[in-house]
């Protein structure tokens, strides 16, 4: 008798457990993509506007692709990407209020040390990517249509190279976030183009290590949009407002360019006034 | 006994719990399964209240099958069964008490198979404990009334059938070699069970292969060959001179055994 | 392999250290799971059992269909179930992607199947068995239903056992409605897979040998359970 109720009581408390909305102070979801999450930028910058505001801020990191598909969809209210023609798109097409430049950082191509297609140490990308191509070294795309796969793709476009007549050969698709293509590449001894904010917070380097850097075509600038209030009612504007403004205001601009992992600034911040 | 095959159309529920005389009919009951044929154009009455139909038969005969039938829980492919004006259907099952051959017991205590029991037969909750208990008592198996059921031995899972089949105070008694895997003091018990349940007005079949128990308990025999019934006589008529040449076989074979 | 010793060692470490962050996790992983398995056994019981003991035209496809949802891929389920929760979908009114229910919502879908068709199975091997002695007994159709579910309960509890396992232990589905937010749907699978995407190896396998720590904890307080289930009968 005593154990049935008290097993009837558990089986109440775990679903009331469950089905339970989380305790919401005021919060926003935020669309991002996965470098911004995986360097730990947000980790030390998002408390900082919560402390001043009172505003949770709830991160949805996936590929940029698949961020603004569900920013789209109206699955958050603050889209914060880099690929700026896409996001450029989604203003167009009314999904958007509007496209702010926030800040850059730039990708680099890491390689295996022993660098087979002799690129280490260039300053051109291009000239880099017709190299390893000519010598069919393994290079790990993400494949997977995020930023960095666009840039990637077009930096291609640019060596005169369609890597895809390759694929399954020396290039390799991953389909995967850029952390799994990184493991990947340091698997299989493959170049692949990553942002440097997740090369440095990386931590499986194995025997990779950066072969092309500097060059300005390698910039790779974000974004931040508010998702659009007419388009999605329940958009939260006023926060997502909020929370845009201060990424762009003084405070938040000096937030990210503080943020540093073994000593190396990550973004640079860049949001015009 | 003489005008128990009529069945009274006035003859409603409420006269069978009255201690009304209808027996359960077959007529006509055939059953194959598989191309082989079970039970063929079976005509019988069963259950007359009181009395105790003993069923004798080789085995393989159709005597379980044929219960079966009549208790409502196979449905014949030719003739029908009736109870009363109409098919022992669930509304009446608890007038039926059932112990099959191979007894079924309920994964839980030996009580809570019989509280099962008399819930089953809408029996009020405050009272179905001690009522379990008596009966319980009554069979012997007070002892193990906590015990689980499925643990019992072959001769315990037989007497708690019976006890449960009895619980909820059936006006037809069916058994299928009840004693079978009993020793001979569970199996007196049991005869002696069988002889109160028929004094108290209800009508038994006992299906066994113990031709002591037969003589011993049967107002009427009937003798099933083949899925054919081949004699329905009365008890001291069918032991002193079967009219089959089957069932003399049977009883000489049993006999010699 | 010094990759796994590390593992184990930062399993310990973090285990030791009992981590709030960590505790958090691990709790949400149970709420959540723990939810799905409880919403699943609600519908896949009386579902099962059902299945089991009606004759039904279209029954075989039935059971056939229940047997091959067992093998649900995860990735799907969360991708229907966040097209069905997204604002953009029929049930975005609601406002429950990215929460703990919208992975409660999935993993119930994805547990569902299995106890239904461990319970169909299960109750149809007891029905073969109690089927004439509680007709018999006048037994009404729903109470057969009871009482087959009531005495099949330790196997039962095997079959949610499994849907546990399933669902605790699955990141595709959670992932992609719960989105991983940190504090708020950060399970413990998808911290895993976080954890491995920023190269983190040994902290992601520590998490992975904490789960099935726990995974195996939870399935030896069930056999405990069932044991002490024994006895009281026989007692
Ligand atoms: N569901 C069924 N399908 C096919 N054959 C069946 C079925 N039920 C019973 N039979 C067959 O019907 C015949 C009669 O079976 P039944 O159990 O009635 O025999 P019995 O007279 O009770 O024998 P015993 O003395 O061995 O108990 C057997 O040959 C059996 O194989
Ligand atoms: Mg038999």
């Amino acid at each position: 008798m005593t154990r049935n109720s008290l097993r009837a009581r558990l089986a109440t408390a775990v679903l009331a457990l469950a089905l339970a909305a989380p305790a919401a102070a005021e919060s926003i979801i935020v669309q991002s993509t996965t470098s911004t999450q995986n360097s730990g930028l947000l980790d030390v910058i998002l408390p900082q506007f919560t402390a001043k505001t009172g505003i949770e801020v709830r991160v949805v990191a996936v590929g940029t692709g698949q961020a603004i598909k569900n920013a789209t969809n109206g699955d958050g209210d603050v889209l914060l990407v880099h690929a700026r023609a896409a996001e450029e798109k989604f203003v167009a097409d009314g999904f958007g209020v509007e496209r702010f430049d926030l800040m850059y950082n730039d990708f680099v191509v890491v390689g295996p040390k022993a660098d087979p297609a002799g690129v280490a140490g260039t300053g051109d990308v291009v000239a880099a990517l017709g190299k390893i191509a000519a010598t069919t070294s393994a290079f790990a795309s993400r494949g997977d249509d995020s930023g960095t796969h666009k840039k990637e793709r077009s930096l291609w476009k640019l060596a005169g190279v369609d890597p895809t007549s390759a694929s399954g050969a020396w290039y390799r698709e991953t389909g995967s976030g850029m952390g799994a293509t990184l493991n990947a590449a340091a698997g299989m001894g493959a170049y692949t183009l990553t942002d440097r904010a997740t090369w440095i917070a990386f931590e499986n380097k194995a025997d990779l290590a950066i072969a092309v850097e500097g060059d300005t075509r390698l910039f790779n600038q974000y974004g931040v949009i508010l998702v659009s209030p007419q388009k999605h009612p329940h958009v939260k504007a006023k926060s997502g407002q909020a929370f845009i403004d201060w990424l762009r205001s003084d405070e938040g601009q000096s937030a990210i360019a503080a943020f540093r992992i073994d000593g190396q600034q990550l973004f640079f911040p860049n949001a015009k006034r | 006994m003489a005008d128990a095959g009529v069945v009274d159309p006035r003859l409603d529920d409420a006269g069978l719990v009255a201690g009304g005389v209808a027996p359960l009919c077959c007529s006509g009951v055939g059953l194959a399964r598989g191309g082989r044929v079970l039970l063929d154009d079976v005509t019988l009455e069963l259950a007359r209240r009181p009395g105790v139909t003993v069923i004798l038969g080789p085995n393989g005969a159709g005597k379980s099958l044929l219960l079966r039938v009549v208790a409502g829980l196979v449905e014949p492919d030719r003739g029908r069964v009736r109870w009363g004006p109409r098919p022992p259907d669930r509304s009446r099952a608890t007038r039926i008490g059932f112990v099959f051959q191979k007894p079924v017991m309920l994964r839980r205590s030996v009580l809570a198979n019989v509280t099962y029991a008399l819930r089953a037969a809408g029996v009020p909750r405050h009272e179905r404990e001690a009522r379990a208990r008596s009966l319980l008592a009554a069979g012997d198996l007070g002892h193990l009334e906590r015990v689980s059921a499925r643990v019992l031995s072959g001769g315990e899972q037989q007497r708690v059938a019976l006890v449960r089949a009895l619980a909820t105070k059936p006006e037809a008694l069916l058994l299928d070699e009840p004693t079978a895997s009993l020793d001979p003091r569970s199996t007196q018990a049991i005869e002696a069970l069988v002889r109160a349940t028929r004094a108290a007005g209800v009508g038994v079949v006992l299906v066994t292969h113990d031709l002591g128990q037969a003589r011993r308990l049967a107002d009427e025999v009937v003798f099933i060959h083949r899925g054919r019934v081949l004699e329905q006589a009365p008890a001291a008529c069918f032991f002193d001179a079967p009219s089959t040449a089957a069932a003399r076989e049977f009883l000489d074979g049993g006999l010699v055994l | 392999m010094s990759d796994l010793a590390t593992a184990f060692r930062d399993a310990l470490d973090l285990l030791l250290s009992l981590d709030p962050e960590l505790a958090a996790i691990v709790a949400l992983s149970l709420q959540v799971s723990l939810g799905a398995v409880a919403v699943a056994a609600l519908v896949g019981m009386p579902l099962g059992a059902v299945v089991a003991v009606g004759r039904f035209p279209g029954r075989m496809a039935v059971v056939v269909l229940m047997n091959a949802l067992m093998g649900l891929p995860p990735v799907v389920v969360g991708l229907v179930v966040y097209l069905l929760l997204s604002r953009a979908g029929p049930l975005g009114a609601f406002g429950l992607l990215y929460t703990p229910t919208a992975m409660v919502i999935a993993q119930a879908v994805l547990v569902t199947p299995i106890i239904a068709a461990l319970t169909r199975q299960t109750v149809e091997d007891l029905w073969g068995e109690y089927e004439e002695q509680l007709r018999v007994l006048g037994v009404s159709r729903l109470e057969m239903v009871a009482t087959l579910l009531w005495d099949a309960r330790p196997s039962l509890l095997t079959g949610l056992l499994a849907g546990f396992g399933r669902a605790v232990a699955e990141v595709g589905a959670v992932i992609i409605v719960g989105g991983n937010i940190n504090h708020v749907t950060r399970v413990m699978t998808t911290t895993i897979a976080l954890e491995t995407s920023k190269g983190n190896l040994s902290l992601a396998l520590g998490l992975g040998i904490i789960l099935v720590a726990i995974t195996v904890t939870v399935s030896a307080l069930v056999m405990a359970m069932r044991g002490r289930e024994g006895r009281a009968v026989h007692g």
